[in-house]
């Protein structure tokens, strides 16, 4: 293409990396987890609709749709939580760094550890602060106190919590606020390091300041993790993610670069839910 | 004016004020439309009067720029659009710069206007061949701003093309007034005037230009500013949704 782009040859080229910026593609990208052919049902209802798709390493991946559109229960397939529900049938294959995890003879809580949750509502275990991040190594038998306060000091910091909290670690963690619940509960699962973070409405519940602690956090994790989020708020799936999909009625309706499906997206369906028309 | 792009959110107010605003830059298009026309026949008859009114009407240009620019700044913050309404926006933002330029390049052609009717006025032939880039250009803002109303990327692709013939009357014209200077040094700043508002004329046209480019983005949702028209048309006749992709990534 014959750019003539001014960025590229001005003095302040420095501001801006390249002349544009390209769109991802995840052609470019290592691959955490594939999804292939997925199917689930609910007893005869049918909540997800073969969905197949492939969740880049190290990027966060949004999911967005109006309720009901199945993305918390994809979200849910890939650390088995639907397991849970008795009614719940799944066929296709998820593939997390080339195990599959609905194969035979996978240990789900193994896979839990390799694929941590935060729920919508901050959950901390009735205990300390110093308990609940060290409550995942103390079930893998971990004793040496030296190392437990390491990865404590690790996970806390590593949420940016450390400040708010290093001269009350022994308190009960439901002393904190919601936003440094959610925190603390991030730094539960990071602690006994994951390789996939599902997030599942983190800041549904917070205000906007937690919010936007949550959300810069994100970016900051996403160097080390997956992550993989669900969101009911446009924005923040537009502010935080390299990755959007969007779900509707438990289909897979478009997968792309978030700044492209934000600014041009490919289905109508998409361009109807994000500018909020009616399709 | 119902726009079926714009409308349909669930928020009525929301279409309302996107309707507002695309009705504003139309309003504003042919004010300045006008503002064009009428300083070119100020020019072209030596009409001091229309003249003088054009320079006065171009501070209503700059109003409506200034409104329909807050109104995209209110709906930016409160409703935070995406998709085809961000690009309104941005497209409307950028359109009403152009437009702007081009009233106050209008408003130069009815200030050398009111010069020239002071003094000698150039030569017969001088005014046809101005009178006719003239037209072509009102003519171009004219489907540039139809483009945009329509939001028809394949209508704005064919008004860029016209700026071609533009830009060619302006060489033309241009070597016919070196011509006439170097015959009679006399001539020198009466066509001094006619130079620069042939120069004017041939802004307009890259004005009417970029403003065809924002009607394709925001339709396509591509960026064509600095390529080629081939390239440009290439893009425009791409299905919708192309360079999107899809599931199967």
């Amino acid at each position: 293409m014959s750019q003539r782009n001014p960025a590229a040859t001005s003095l302040n080229a420095s501001l801006f990396e390249g002349t544009s910026r390209q769109v991802r593609s995840l052609a470019d990208e290592k691959i955490a987890i594939t999804v292939e052919g997925l199917d689930l049902y609910y007893g005869d209802d049918q909540a997800l609709k073969g969905i197949s798709m492939k969740i880049p390493e190290r990027r966060v991946t949004a999911f967005i749709g109006p309720s009901g559109c199945g993305k918390s229960t994809l979200l849910r397939c890939f650390n088995r939580m639907n397991d849970l529900v008795d009614s719940c049938r799944i066929e296709g294959a998820i593939n997390l760094h080339g195990d599959n995890i609905y194969g035979r003879g996978t240990d789900v809580a193994e896979l839990r550890r390799r694929v941590g949750m935060v729920f919508q509502k901050p959950n901390p275990f009735p205990k300390s602060i110093y308990e609940n991040v060290a409550y995942g190594l103390r079930l893998q038998g971990v004793k040496n106190k030296r190392l437990l306060d390491e990865v404590v000091e690790r996970s806390i910091k590593a949420v940016g919590l450390w400040d708010e909290v290093k001269d009350r670690l022994q308190s009960n963690a439901f002393g904190l606020s919601g936003g440094q619940q959610q925190r603390l509960v991030i730094a539960r699962a990071i602690a006994i390091e994951p390789e996939v973070i599902l997030l599942d409405e983190p800041t549904s519940a917070l205000d906007p300041i937690s919010t936007a602690k949550i959300e810069e956090l994100m970016e900051e994790l996403k160097e080390k993790y997956t992550i993989l989020i669900v969101t009911h708020n446009m924005q923040q799936a537009a502010r935080v993610s390299d990755y959007t999909a969007y779900m509707y009625l438990g289909e897979l309706i478009e997968y792309a670069d978030t700044m492209h499906l934000f600014t041009n997206p490919g289905q109508k369906a998409t361009e109807d839910y994000i500018t909020g028309r009616y399709g | 004016m119902e726009n079926r792009r714009i409308g349909g959110h669930y928020s009525h107010r929301y279409d309302a004020e996107l309707e507002e605003v695309v009705n504003r830059v139309l309003a504003m298009g042919g004010l300045v439309e006008s503002q064009l026309s009428n300083a070119l026949q100020a020019f072209i008859d030596g009409d001091s009067p229309v003249a003088q009114e054009v320079t006065e009407n171009d501070t209503r240009v700059n109003t409506f720029e200034v409104t329909i620019d807050e109104r995209c700044v209110e709906i930016l913050a409160r409703r935070q659009p995406a998709a085809m309404d961000l690009r309104l926006i941005v497209a409307v933002i950028k359109t009403i710069t152009d437009l702007e330029r081009i009233g106050d390049l209008a408003a130069s052609i009815a200030r050398m206007a009111l010069r020239q009717a002071q003094g000698d006025r150039p030569r017969k032939q001088t005014f046809r061949d101005i009178e006719t880039m003239g037209n072509r250009v009102i003519k171009m803002l004219g489907d540039a701003l139809d483009a945009f109303a329509r939001m028809d990327a394949a209508a704005a692709v064919t008004v860029v093309r016209q700026d071609f013939a533009i830009d060619s009357d302006h060489e033309a014209i241009m070597r016919q007034n070196v011509t006439y200077m170097m015959e009679d040094p006399r001539n020198i700043s009466r066509m001094l005037d006619v130079t620069h508002a042939t120069r004017a004329l041939e802004r307009v046209g890259d004005h009417a230009r970029n403003m065809c480019e924002y009607t394709i983005y925001l339709v396509k949702g591509r960026d064509v500013r600095h390529i080629d028209l081939s390239e440009m048309e290439a893009i425009v006749e791409e299905k919708a949704g192309q360079g999107t992709e899809g599931t199967d990534l």
